[in-house]
């Protein structure tokens, strides 16, 4: 048939997608996009020098007293899986990001929006699941709001919260203070919020059962901090993953990161979930572990320190900061070899190829 | 986990790393054909462990990159429409069309859903008898068992609300126009594992003999392109040109029996058009006449505009190993894996992409 | 393309005159189509790619060919660098 090809050189390229002009689910991810968002709609609208700092929580004085806030939405499907519920993450996702900055946490408040239809059981269910999670992390709810949409416009349930806690003085934990020299800590192994909450929507079976991580991390940070003052920062590695934090700091800061691929720990069944469905654990989301950034000659004593600690006995040295290839984020494979552990555009998708 | 992490052994890598380099006396060009091949090379970083003789380029076996855009174009298409669900492979939904993409779709509030296994989208349909299920189906010859599968399946069940539009597309007519083209610069091949493991590589014996070029069936991790480098180096050294096969845990001569017969059943070969290469004859299937109820290009009115733009992309010689990403002007600037040129740079096993997400801090220095 | 991993085969039955497995890989199971695979059995090893195993593991093979790997990667420490330099 046909008249063979003459010459394999005519391209037939698409045309570039240029601007965007919608949201996408990308832009929710925690990577590129939703970096790209902050720079190009937020930021510049909201001009301040503490948003620009782009931490976890904002540090404000008020009257002499530092005072930490920050917030977040969880819109978790689906609502309830192993190791946790949308109530109970909206409670500790809050409570992380302030113990991130090295404050106390004290007060959240909790906002809902429910989609009309929602079972008061499964209602009543998150609630008791999240005031559970406020008793552990030792915050109190102390205001709230509930809102209902229509059917068909909410997805089941969004919680909003906001949370507020005290911040000691002289404490500057912030992603722009990584310097060449500085070691990077992990708290333990990466990927089991992620992966947990995919096997549940895709029915995934696992031999002992991934739960997430997810798990208020406040008493860590603070034997961290007991430990040693020359931590620079702190980050829970949520949406995006590990790679998303450590390229946030790297760009923050505009320092290289050089990490160890045989230091990063990863559990069997996620490294099996991972491989089938051809996703790098460092993308996958964790809620209950964190990353440090230290001053070297501490890197030891915050190590003890953190392994002391229930939620952080695996914790390892995973890599160091540098000067070269500034605002990358670098990793020395099992082969010795080097490579880019790069943010990702939008969500990470499962791939045949 | 057994078969798999033995072969990512830093000892043995190291070790056939240094036995090529005793090895080779002269400068090699060596193509892998597989994206999946590419990906694995740049993800360990096995071009750094190869002697500086040994170049490697990298071949057009990535499905996702070169499915046609007319495809992309009328898989949107039908997303749109509000009585269809079109259920994808993840890899598929970035990849941009003339204007738009499936993940731009579904913003626009088109029902598509990710599946892992064509399965999935039978399932799908049976859950959902009032939606119009349509599953794009894509894929080389590893694939097109399994989307054979659906389809031979869902005409056995009687699914009345199933379709797929489906792309797939051969490797050895490939192999052969790249190596029919003046500007060849390959010597060896490493043929793709996966596709051998269905196919056999008793088709790759008419390519050695009539191009007198070295072919060898190599598998997915370090070990193995490591390993199927030396033997092809070996044969080159030598001066032999034959096929051989490193994959022997999962490929053997004449493939799988089972595998072939459902796609004998189901498909026949047809022209096919590359994206970003061009059309090349019999390296495509498409639906044998009998399963014509199962085609969407069949059922459904499908007319779509593609644009046929010129850009700076130079994707072709990419995809025939004439020129790296690293060569081209655009690399990085203009063009990135959020707003790819070209095929190469849309899915994380073409070429450009693999090179942006691993490689280009040596760009940059 | 084509990713497919290896894993073990736990279980094996006729559902809807269909052959489906339960195939472990790592530390996770998973449903698999074994229609391409009709001489696999539990206990046996097939690499599985989008749901459907597409071939059976030729364990005397691999396990041939990788005691050679083997032996080349334990003498890796001792071996002279090259003119590249190739070795740590």
């Amino acid at each position: 048939m046909s008249n063979g090809i003459k010459t394999i050189t005519e391209a037939t390229c698409p045309v570039p997608l240029s601007a965007r002009d919608t949201i996408l689910l990308g832009h929710g991810s925690g990577g590129k996009l939703s970096a790209e968002l902050l720079r190009d709609v937020f930021l510049p609208t909201f001009q301040n020098a503490e948003l620009s700092r782009l931490n976890d929580q904002a540090m404000v004085s008020v009257n002499g007293v530092r005072i930490a806030v920050t917030t977040d939405s969880f819109v978790v499907k689906p609502l309830f899986f192993p190791g946790g519920d949308i109530g109970s993450l909206a409670v500790y996702g809050t409570v992380n990001d302030l113990a991130m900055g090295g404050a106390q946490p004290l007060f959240i408040t909790v906002a809902l929006i429910i989609e009309e239809g929602l079972s008061m059981d499964v209602l009543r269910r998150v609630v008791s699941s999240l005031q559970r999670a406020a008793t552990n992390a030792g915050v109190q709810v102390i205001t709230g709001d509930t809102k209902v949409v229509e059917k068909g416009k909410g997805d089941g349930l969004f919680i909003n919260t906001t949370g507020i806690g005290l911040a000691p003085d002289g404490l500057g934990l912030s992603a722009d203070r990584a310097r060449p020299g500085d070691v990077v800590l992990l708290s333990g192994p990466i990927g089991e919020h992620g992966i947990a909450i995919l096997a549940q929507r895709e029915g995934l079976e696992f031999e002992s059962r991934i739960e997430s991580d997810s798990a208020a991390l406040h008493t860590l940070t603070v034997e961290m901090l007991k430990a040693s003052s020359e931590i620079r920062c702190m980050r829970d590695p949520t949406r995006g993953g590990l790679s998303s934090a450590l390229n946030e700091i790297a760009t923050q800061s505009n320092v290289g990161i050089e990490l160890e691929e045989s230091s990063i720990p990863v559990r069997e069944e996620v490294k099996g979930a991972c491989e089938m469905l051809g996703l790098d654990p460092l993308y996958v989301a964790n809620e209950g572990k964190l990353v440090a950034i230290v001053e070297h000659t501490v890197a030891d004593e915050v190590l003890a320190a953190m392994r002391r600690h229930p939620l952080a006995r695996q914790a390892q040295i995973i890599g160091r900061v540098q000067q070269k290839n500034a605002g990358l984020v670098m990793m020395r494979t099992t082969l010795g070899t080097t490579r880019i552990v790069d943010m990702l555009a939008g969500d990470q998708l499962p791939r045949i190829c | 986990m057994k078969y798999l992490d033995e072969y990512r052994d830093s000892r043995i890598a190291r070790a056939l790393a240094w036995e090529i380099a005793s090895v080779a006396t002269k400068p090699w060009v060596l193509m892998e054909i597989c994206g999946g091949q590419t990906h694995t090379i740049m993800r360990y970083g096995l071009d750094e462990l190869l002697p500086s003789t040994i170049e490697l380029v990298h071949g057009p076996g990535c499905p996702v990159c070169v499915t046609p855009l007319e495809t992309i174009d009328k898989a949107i298409a039908l997303a749109l429409r509000p009585d269809v669900t079109l259920v994808s492979y993840g890899d598929m939904l970035r990849v941009p069309g003339s204007n738009s993409d499936l993940l731009r779709a579904k913003a626009q509030g088109g029902d598509v859903r990710i599946a892992y296994s064509p399965v999935e989208a039978l399932k799908i349909a049976h859950a959902n008898p009032n939606r119009r299920v349509v599953f794009l189906a894509i894929g080389f010859e590893t694939t097109a068992p399994a989307n054979a599968m659906a389809a031979h399946q869902a005409k056995r069940e009687g699914l009345t609300n199933f379709s797929m539009l489906v792309s797939h597309v051969l490797v050895p007519p490939a192999i052969r126009a790249l190596l029919a083209t003046r500007e060849n610069r390959v010597q060896g091949f490493i043929a793709p594992g996966h596709v051998c493991t269905i196919m056999g590589y008793q088709q790759y014996e008419a390519l050695v003999r009539d191009f007198a070029i070295p072919i060898v069936v190599g598998g997915f991790e370090p070990v193995d392109l490591l390993e199927a480098i030396l033997m092809l180096v070996k044969q080159l050294e030598r001066g032999d040109g034959c096929v051989e096969n490193q994959y022997v845990r999962s490929v053997t001569y004449k493939g799988n029996f089972p595998a072939q017969q459902i796609l004998k059943d189901v498909f026949e070969i047809t022209d096919q058009k590359w994206r970003g290469i061009g059309s090349i004859p019999d390296s495509g299937l498409r639906f044998r006449p009998e399963y014509a109820a199962y085609d969407a290009n069949e059922i459904f009115d499908l007319e779509v505009i593609t644009a046929d733009e010129p850009t700076e992309c130079i994707s072709a010689q990419v995809l025939q190993g004439l020129k790296k990403p690293t060569d081209c002007s655009a690399f990085a600037i203009r063009c990135t894996p959020e707003n790819p040129l070209g095929a190469p740079m849309v899915s994380a096993e073409g070429a450009c992409a693999a090179y942006y997400h691993y490689r280009r801090h040596a760009v940059a220095s | 393309m084509c990713l497919a991993i290896p894993g073990k085969v736990l279980q094996a039955e006729e559902q809807n005159g269909l052959r489906v497995g339960r195939v472990q890989f790592g530390g996770i199971i998973r449903s698999v189509r074994l229609d391409f695979v009709p001489e696999a059995v539990v206990g046996d090893y097939v690499m599985v790619h989008v749901g459907f195993a597409i071939s059976q593991v030729d364990e005397a093979e691999a396990d041939r060919t990788y005691e050679m790997l083997r032996e080349m990667g334990a003498l890796e420490g001792e071996l002279p660098p090259n003119d590249e330099g190739m070795t740590q």
